[in-house]
Parts: C-alpha cells; sequence; structure tokens
C-alpha cells in the first residue's frame, strides 16, 4: 500500500482541495471585511451568496452569457450588501454584539425567505465559468475549472488588497474599522464606511456563489450553507482580524479536509464538515487569534 | 404603609403568576394546552440561558446540544434502563450540567463573539455525533419511546392521575412542563439576586473589575454553565418527554439559534419577560404561516419580525415591562 503511494494522485487532490478552498476564501473574506468594520460575524453571509447566485441564474435564465450574468450580478450584490447595512444594521451600530448578531441570524431567515419566495424549489444548474477539460501538468491531469477558480480567487484577494493598500477610498476604510472615532474627527464618513464594507463583502459572496454552483450537478437554497460553515472555520483558523489569514486559512483548510477526507476511511465524505467544526474548536481552544491574528491587548 | 407594599406588591404579583398558570388549561382546548407545554421547554432553556448570556455575559449560541445531553440522557434511560419517563429528569439535568460545566472550562479562554463561534460549532457538530455514537442513541432514527418501553410513558392512556386527580395527558404535561418553569424561574430569580448573581453580573460588566474585587473568575464562570446546562438539560428531558421519541433531527442548530432569540427578545438581563420571550419564538413561525403560506413567505416575516424586534425593543419584552412598571417600582422602593 505504502509503496504503491500515488504522487500524482496527491498532487491532484491537493488541487481539488485548494479549489474549494479558494471559494471558501472568498466568503472568508467577506466574513473578515466585516468583522473588522462591524465587530460581528454575519451569519447570514452565506445565504447573500446563495441569492445572489439565484439572481446569476435568472440572468442566464434569461439569456445573459455567464460572465455578462457575472458581473452584473456581483454590482447588483454591492448595492444589495450597502442596501442590507442601511436597512437594518446601521440602527443597531452601537447596540452589543448579542443584539447585531441576533439581526444577522434574522436575516438568515429573511434572505432565504426571498430566496424560496422569488424562485421554485426545483434544483436548478449554471453553465460552467470554465471548460471542465483536464489538462496535463507534468504529467498529472488537473481540470481548467479548478484552475480557473483558484486563479479567479486569488485575482480578487489581490485586487481587494490592492483597494485597502493603495486607494483613497480604502485608507478611509480602513481607518474606520480601526479607529472609527478618530476618523470621524478626521472627516472620514465611518458609517458610509461600513456599509461599503457590507457591500463589498456581498459582492465576494456572489463571486463564491456563482464559482460554486456550476460546480455541482444542480443547486438549491441550500447551495452555501456547508461552505459558509467552511469560510468560517477557514477564517477562524486564519484570523477573524486578518484578511491573508482568512485566505491562507481557507486555503489550508480545504487541502486539509479534502485529503483528511481522501486518505483517511473513517472519515471519508459525511464526515468533512465535523471536521471543519473541530478544526473551528480546536484553533479557538488552542490559539484563538489565529494563525496570522494579534492578540487584542487592551487597558482597562 | 409603603414598605408593606413594597412586599405585598410582588407577592400579588407572584400569586397572580401562579393563578394564571394554573387556570390557563382550563381557558384554551385540551391540544392547544400541549402546544403551551412545549413553549414551556423553550422557557425554562431561555431561563437557563439568561443566566449565562444575560447574568454573566457569555454569549452561547449552542444551548441546543446541551437540551441533546439532557433529551438523550432522558430517552436513554426510559428506552434501555425502562425507567419511568418523568423520573429522569433530574438525571437529565445533572447530565447537561456537567457537560456544561467541562464546556465552561475551556470556554473560561474565550469571550465574546469568540464563544460564540466556538459554541455555534458545537451545535451544529452535535447531530453529527449523535448519529455516529448509534449504540446509545440509535442513530439517524433516534429513540422512540412508544416502540421499546411504552408503559414507562407517563399518560399512555390518554388521562393521569396525581394525587387522586384526574387531568388528560395534555394537562398533564402541561402543568409538569410550567410547574418546573414556575420553580426554576424563583430559583433563577433567588441566585441572581444574592451572591452569586452580584458576582455573575460583576463578570459581565468587567472581568477585570470584577477579578480585582476578588470575584473568582474561573468558578463562577464554569459555575454559571453549569447552572445554565443543567435548565437546558431539564428542558431537554421535557422536551423528550413530550415528543415521546428523540433524534438527532431534534436538536439542530436551528434550535440553539431560537433559544438565543427567545432570551434576547424576552430581555437579557430580566426574569420577567422571558415568558414572553418562550410564546415569541414558540408562535411565532405558526403565525407567520397565517399570514401567507407561498413558500418562503413564513421564513421572510419570521426574520423579518425578529431583526424589528430587537431594533425596535433594545431591552427585549423585559425592559419594556421595566420602562412601564418604573414608576410604580420608583414609588414603592425610592426612601424619600
Amino acid at each position: 500500500m505504502l509503496l504503491a503511494f500515488d504522487w500524482s494522485q496527491l498532487a491532484q487532490q491537493t488541487v481539488i482541495g485548494l479549489s474549494s478552498g479558494a471559494l471558501w476564501a472568498l466568503l472568508a473574506l467577506a466574513i473578515v471585511l466585516i468583522y473588522r468594520s462591524t465587530g460581528v460575524v454575519n451569519f447570514a453571509q452565506g445565504e447573500m451568496a446563495m441569492l445572489s447566485t439565484f439572481v446569476a441564474w435568472s440572468l442566464v435564465h434569461h439569456g445573459f452569457s455567464f460572465w455578462e450574468a457575472f458581473f452584473a450580478t456581483v454590482a447588483l450584490s454591492f448595492c444589495g450588501g450597502v442596501g442590507i447595512e442601511r436597512a437594518v444594521i446601521r440602527p443597531v451600530e452601537r447596540a452589543p454584539v448579542l443584539t447585531i448578531v441576533i439581526v444577522t441570524l434574522g436575516l438568515v431567515f429573511v434572505v432565504d425567505g426571498i430566496a424560496r419566495w422569488g424562485w421554485t424549489a426545483e434544483t436548478k444548474s449554471l453553465p460552467n465559468a470554465f471548460s471542465t477539460r483536464p489538462i496535463q501538468i507534468a504529467g498529472v491531469a488537473f481540470s481548467i475549472q479548478d484552475l480557473g477558480n483558484i486563479a479567479v480567487s486569488i485575482g480578487l484577494v489581490l485586487l481587494i488588497g490592492v483597494l485597502f493598500r493603495y486607494t483613497k477610498l480604502g485608507l478611509a476604510l480602513r481607518a474606520a474599522a480601526i479607529n472609527p472615532q478618530e476618523s470621524r474627527l478626521l472627516g472620514v464618513r465611518v458609517s458610509w464606511m461600513i456599509a461599503i464594507g457590507w457591500g463589498l463583502a456581498a459582492a465576494l459572496g456572489a463571486v463564491a456563489g456563482m464559482l460554486t454552483a456550476p460546480a455541482l450537478a444542480s443547486f438549491d437554497q441550500n447551495l452555501m450553507q456547508p461552505v459558509l460553515l467552511y469560510a468560517l472555520a477557514g477564517a477562524v483558523l486564519g484570523g477573524l482580524e486578518s484578511p491573508v489569514g482568512a485566505v491562507v486559512g481557507s486555503l489550508l483548510l480545504g487541502v486539509f479536509v479534502n485529503l483528511v477526507g481522501t486518505y483517511v476511511d473513517w472519515v471519508g465524505n459525511d464526515l468533512r464538515l465535523p471536521v471543519a467544526l473541530a478544526v473551528i474548536l480546536g484553533v479557538l481552544l488552542i490559539k484563538p487569534a489565529g494563525l496570522f491574528g494579534r492578540t487584542a491587548v487592551r487597558r482597562v | 404603609m409603603r414598605r408593606v407594599l413594597g412586599i405585598a406588591v410582588p407577592l400579588l404579583a407572584a400569586a397572580a403568576a401562579v393563578g394564571v398558570f394554573l387556570l390557563v388549561p382550563h381557558l384554551v382546548s385540551d391540544f392547544h394546552s400541549r402546544d403551551l407545554a412545549e413553549a414551556g421547554v423553550f422557557f425554562i432553556a431561555i431561563v437557563g440561558l439568561n443566566l449565562l448570556t444575560g447574568y454573566t455575559g457569555q454569549i452561547s449560541l449552542g444551548h441546543g446540544a446541551l437540551m441533546a445531553i439532557g433529551g438523550y440522557t432522558t430517552a436513554a434511560l426510559v428506552v434501555h434502563e425502562h425507567w419511568r419517563d418523568v423520573w429522569t429528569i433530574p438525571l437529565a439535568g445533572i447530565a447537561a450540567g456537567i457537560v456544561g460545566f467541562l464546556i465552561g472550562i475551556p470556554a473560561l479562554r474565550l469571550s465574546g463573539l469568540y464563544l460564540a463561534l466556538a459554541t455555534f460549532a458545537f451545535a451544529v457538530a452535535m447531530p453529527s455525533l449523535l448519529k455516529k455514537f448509534s449504540g446509545l442513541t440509535g442513530g439517524s432514527q433516534g429513540l422512540s419511546f412508544l416502540e421499546s418501553s411504552p408503559f414507562q410513558v407517563t399518560g399512555l392512556k390518554g388521562t393521569v392521575t396525581v394525587f387522586g386527580h384526574t387531568t388528560t395527558a395534555n394537562h398533564f404535561l402541561y402543568y409538569l412542563t410550567w410547574g418546573i418553569g414556575l420553580v426554576g424561574l424563583a430559583i433563577a430569580w433567588l441566585i441572581v439576586r444574592g451572591r452569586f448573581g452580584r458576582a455573575f453580573r460583576a463578570i459581565r460588566d468587567s472581568e477585570a473589575a470584577a477579578a480585582s474585587a476578588g470575584v473568582n473568575l474561573p468558578l463562577y464562570k464554569t459555575l454559571a454553565f453549569a447552572l445554565s446546562g443543567v435548565y437546558a438539560g431539564v428542558a431537554g428531558s421535557l422536551f423528550a418527554i413530550q415528543s415521546e421519541i428523540v433524534n438527532p433531527l431534534s436538536f439542530t442548530v436551528l434550535l440553539s439559534i431560537l433559544i438565543v432569540v427567545g432570551a434576547v427578545v424576552g430581555g437579557l438581563g430580566s426574569l420577567p419577560g422571558l415568558v414572553l420571550g418562550a410564546l415569541f419564538i414558540k408562535y411565532l413561525p405558526s403565525l407567520a404561516g397565517h399570514v401567507s403560506t407561498r413558500p418562503g413567505a413564513p421564513d421572510f416575516i419570521y426574520g423579518a419580525a425578529i431583526i424589528l424586534v430587537v431594533i425596535l425593543l433594545p431591552g427585549g419584552a423585559g425592559g419594556l415591562l421595566g420602562r412601564l412598571f418604573a414608576p410604580l417600582t420608583t414609588w414603592l422602593y425610592t426612601r424619600r
């Protein structure tokens, strides 16, 4: 058994793991963006991404090509995210953490309700964003779809990084997240920065949803529920404070979960999600700040 | 005079609560009293969560999992050991209390949202864990009282006779659940107004200040978790007794979320409003179903109602009650 160890299978499974991890990374990044600006985990992030995917499905259904629908949906999701923040998060901006958490849990029901109201329960499918044809690299077959997912995710993460690092808007976004009071004194419109953060998060989630759906034979309103849990695990692993951490954590988690699922028979396919949950618990107990987070030290 | 009233008014309020408790089943249909008994299960769990979250400031999104411990303790004792169902309630409470205590130990390292996430992961993982240990829990089939030991089900014949009084099974479940609920409420009230309650609130308001004032943080935080676990276990046990079957789907993460919603709607850090919180989570889904039965519409109304209540009533129903009665309580308890 050990002698017949198949290195090309390991390479394939690693890339498959990276591919799903890359999609989780987008949602994890969305969670981290909102955590940094609003101070809570948005439990509705997965459902919002699911709704975006349904919008994309309708656009494709009305004759748009995949990529036209893709960019239209990203734009719509951005507006939707801003709208949600203005409507329900702004009124509780200064409320205790638990209150905002409850609001996002309420949002889970609301968004889910909209998706079940507007679209029938029958399963749907989206065309593939990339060709499913395998390509040979160094004698190992990889699917173009997996490589495409990884490329899109890394591209988007870099784009977000550039936005935050090199633009005036990014500076304002970071300032509003790190020190709202002083930013307000310096003329940053903190409340609107939070709304833009929600918009960016919704757009990232939309991309995650639209890349997750084509990989499945069919999807329904439960599309993003497992993805949200994996993304939460990835974000916690990397550190909820750290965007880089969220991405690295999700990629690591993707590879880890896929390899454990492939090579450990006892885990197989059914226990992948509990493995991710065990990662959440383990990280929180051993190093709550995550791999890239800093432990907050406060004067009281 | 005012001093006498200051003692008499709360006593009268308590007497009125007991009166309502005794009378309600005679005012509503038999079937409806069973619905109310289900609301009572939520009530007990919410009171327990409020001790932990409302008074000690530790957020738990995993109380459904503690209810699962209680429910499965009862089910295992009835099905495997053929105990009478109602006698398993104390053991179910103790079992969940111990698990609560054990969760409380690692929880010492976590606070705020991180604790919420950890307990959330626990709640999400619970159904798969229950399926995995199928020897004890019956796997995804669960444990059915009626199949394995029907004679241990109180009220199997449709009526129950207690101390010579005969009531219908549904009325019995109502009295059992809300009776335990009211006793639990009274105990919670005694806890929060005494030495423990002061320590809990001090921890909630500032851990550093509490520690420097000599409050033993690890002791009181794990104690709050254990107490809260006892309430959740008793609630889970009553849930199992009412439904006569438990399976992994009885205790999903949705249940944990409902309990937190109930506690917030009822009012964290206050006790009387929690009855309203329990009724809210019990009746809102069917109310939402009455408004429209289009697929998705009940979910939408349900979520929107939760968001609206949280935005409009920051202190929950308890906060509202407090404000309504503020003139009375100020008049009664202010020394001039």
